[in-house]
């Protein structure tokens, strides 16, 4: 096991898949020359050349459709978003492109893409620089959505992303680049897409948390458990398809279950999986199934605001002892 | 402006009132006075009065619904007003969390509920359906438990796991559950079909009851005294009164009146521990343990050392009376200072008795049996009669009991005296 940063993980898997097929490459805003806006990229350009370490404009749309068709045309490409809030300027070419080309073309096209970047707020960068989109992307059919909380689980996703055969959405966070953690250094270690982790065994309420809130759920547990109140952290990995069979597991043996999620409520991650409990595991709940996630508000600027408005431990805490009876 | 009625103390020990009876419906019009409601409490069942005229707005409880002290039943205003702030402030008492945990859907009703997590209410709401979660139900349905029988601990009064649990544990020994096979059935054993086993809901005397002597029984360290009284006198005196003066007593009115006569004697055991202190009561109201077909009521019958057989006698048959029919009003049953309870009658020899709090003593009356005894050397028929007096040493010691019971029995086989 090796202890890397988050960026590192992600480049170290990038960089074993460039190596092994030469089909795959990279291209966004900053990723060669200034080495990537958070260094993901860092020294792929001086390894692999212009040809597969690509700098473009600032026009999300056109280099998102050039990859697009790239892809349909047998390349393997990896498209970095600075953001994705700056990915909705793409939206067309992700949604209506890259997830129905195979299907409008009767299996005849591929789409074999990565779309990444970090996903969600990051201090106080204002309404437009500060939503988490993987609901909304989760919610088209014909894309995976990857939202990972762990260098780990970065690296193995990440390569699993690059195979596939599909359009993948790969989100991280600015917040998380330089968070350390230990890496398999087994030789091509893969972490299969759609399938979660159970990162904290606990048998008194299921968490299920993935990205950035993993973090929260488990400053919580923490503190929770200090009360005799065992949490089981449940980290999704893969937004979608969802690993629905982890979290009944979990919730048949807890009977509780709260969702961290870093979107808003209305049709989101939260409430999707709060539907799936309730269908698949009903006669198993002795609590409501609770979510803890953003309000129905934009990103507020102001700093206590923004603080108020963001998912925070004492928040899941809360609903943890809401449904501690 | 709406008014909420809520559950009256309508006695002293009354936590909760069982709605009996409602004589309105939502829509009629009362005017002050009218009586809306009997409610069934720990000891009778009452009227409840409605003290605005009005229209009955929102009727909450249904009838055999309980529903605690101060618990909301009724709404009485004028039509058309919108009662859901009265409604809600009913519903969630309990501070909502301030903290902006999540979401918009914070505010639905469900969720409000569950932020009030000290609300616990029987089981049956106003709506008379039980609440109980998914996986309570679905225990509760497997194990053959019966949900109105079980309390919740969950907000609202929910009915959640644990408390199906709890519920099971403490009836597996009992009740048959459903579909489990019998345990003996063999083909070469003589089978012996099982018969189902029935719970029975706990009624509110029956509720009062186990609290008040588990508290009594747990709580005062009780010892016993037994005395052997010779009733020859007795059942001559009150053949003589029946058949010169016509005058119908019963041998449990002599023991009242002898008890009276000698707890005035014996103040120690006419007395009351108070915790830093003991009361000893100038009054003697003796309480008479009366069976009913429920349970048990004590009315009391009050200055008894003041008033005479005659007068104990009716006063004692006309409170029975009213017992067993329900009707006695709180004030009969408060205040005493000393109970009996009589067994006599069904050819119990002797038995002990829990003490009736706040009660230092409690007299249990044993059958008059036939034995042989000895007079001038001769064993002759006699008449004898046992009574146990049970004590809180807390109070009283055992040469004082001791005392008390021979002053008692020299009052019952010498009946004359009683009349010093």
């Amino acid at each position: 096991m090796a202890v890397l940063q988050f960026r590192e993980a992600l480049k170290h898997a990038i960089d074993e898949e460039m190596s092994r097929d030469e089909r795959v490459f990279v291209m966004g805003e900053e990723v060669a020359e200034y080495n990537g806006a958070y260094k993901v990229t860092e020294g792929l350009l001086d390894k692999y050349g212009y040809r597969r370490v690509i700098d473009t404009p600032i026009s999300e749309l056109g280099f998102a459709g050039l990859g697009v068709g790239a892809a349909m045309n047998g390349l393997r490409p990896i498209v970095e978003f600075m953001t994705f809030n700056f990915a909705v300027l793409a939206a067309d070419q992700i949604i209506n492109h890259a997830t129905k080309v195979k299907y409008m073309t009767g299996g005849q096209a591929d789409c074999p893409i990565v779309f990444r970047g970090p996903n969600a707020s990051a201090g106080q960068l204002g309404a437009t620089h500060s939503v988490a989109y993987d609901s909304m992307y989760a919610h088209f059919p014909g894309l995976k959505v990857i939202y990972v909380s762990e260098p780990n689980d970065a690296k193995g996703l990440m390569k699993s992303a690059i195979r596939d055969e599909n359009p993948v959405l790969f989100m991280e966070s600015e917040q998380m680049y330089g968070l350390k953690g230990e890496v398999s250094d087994e030789e091509d270690f893969i972490i299969p897409i759609g399938k979660g982790k159970i990162k904290r065994e606990g048998s008194d309420v299921t968490l299920v948390a993935h990205g950035k809130m993993y973090h929260l759920a488990v400053q919580a547990a923490n503190e929770l458990a200090k009360d005799g109140i065992e949490c089981e952290i449940i980290d999704p990995r893969t937004v979608k398809p969802l690993d629905l069979e982890l979290i009944l597991k979990s919730v048949k043996k807890t009977n509780r279950c709260i969702v961290i999620d870093e979107a808003h409520p209305f049709a989101g991650f939260a409430a999707e999986i709060g539907f799936l409990i309730q269908r698949e595991a009903f006669d198993y709940l002795d609590a409501p199934v609770l979510r803890v996630c953003l309000p129905d508000v934009n990103a507020p600027f102001s700093k206590p605001l923004f603080d108020a408005w963001l998912p925070s431990p004492k928040q899941i805490i809360d609903a943890v002892k809401q449904v501690s009876y | 402006m709406a008014i909420k009625i809520e559950m009256p103390k309508l006695s002293d020990t009354m936590e909760e009132g069982v709605i009996a009876k409602w004589n309105v419906n939502e829509g009629d019009s009362v005017s002050a006075g009218d009586i809306i409601a009997e409610v069934e409490t720990d000891k009778a069942t009452m009227d409840v009065e409605v003290f605005d005229a009005g229209t009955i707005l929102k009727i909450v409880p249904g009838e055999g619904d309980a529903v605690p002290l101060g618990g909301l039943i009724a709404i009485v205003g004028e039509v058309g007003e919108d009662i859901s702030s009265l409604l809600d402030n009913d519903s969630s008492s309990a501070p909502t969390n301030s903290s902006p945990v999540a979401e918009d859907d914070k505010v639905t009703k469900a969720e409000e509920a569950m932020a009030a997590p000290t609300a616990v209410v029987a089981p049956s709401q106003g709506d008379g359906r039980i609440k109980a979660s998914p996986l309570a139900k679905k225990i509760a349905a497997d194990k053959g438990v019966d949900l109105n029988s079980i309390s919740g601990s969950g907000p609202e009064g929910r009915i959640v796991k644990k408390d199906v649990e709890t519920a099971q544990s403490a009836t597996s020994s009992t009740l048959t559950r459903p579909g489990a096979p019998a345990p003996m059935a063999s083909s070469t054993a003589k089978s012996f079909s099982s018969l189902a086993s029935q719970e029975v809901k706990v009624s509110q005397m029956r509720k009062v009851i186990a609290k008040r002597l588990s508290e009594s029984k747990f709580t005062n360290p009780h010892f016993y005294e037994t005395i052997d009284i010779d009733m020859k006198a007795a059942i001559e005196a009150r053949t003589q009164l029946k058949d010169k003066l016509d005058i119908k007593i019963s041998f449990n009115d002599i023991v009242v009146k002898a008890s009276a006569v000698a707890l005035s004697r014996h103040q120690a055991i006419n007395s009351s521990w108070m915790g830093d202190s003991i009361i000893e009561h100038g009054d003697v109201h003796i309480a008479i343990a009366v069976a009913i077909d429920e349970g048990l009521m004590t009315p009391v019958l009050r200055h008894v050392d003041q008033k005479g057989l005659v007068q104990i006698s009716s006063e004692t048959r006309e409170l029975a009376g009213l017992a067993r029919d329900r009707k006695l009003a709180p004030e009969q049953m408060e205040g005493s200072t000393f109970t009996i309870s009589n067994l006599g009658m069904f050819g119990i020899e002797e038995f002990t008795a829990i003490i009736n709090p706040p009660n230092a003593c409690i007299l249990a009356v044993g059958a008059i049996r036939d034995v042989p005894v000895v007079e001038n050397g001769a064993v002759v028929p006699g008449k004898r009669m046992k009574v146990t007096l049970s004590s809180d040493h807390r109070i009283v010691d055992g040469a004082k009991a001791a005392e008390f019971l021979n002053t008692l029995r020299s009052l019952i086989e010498n009946p004359l005296s009683m009349l010093l």
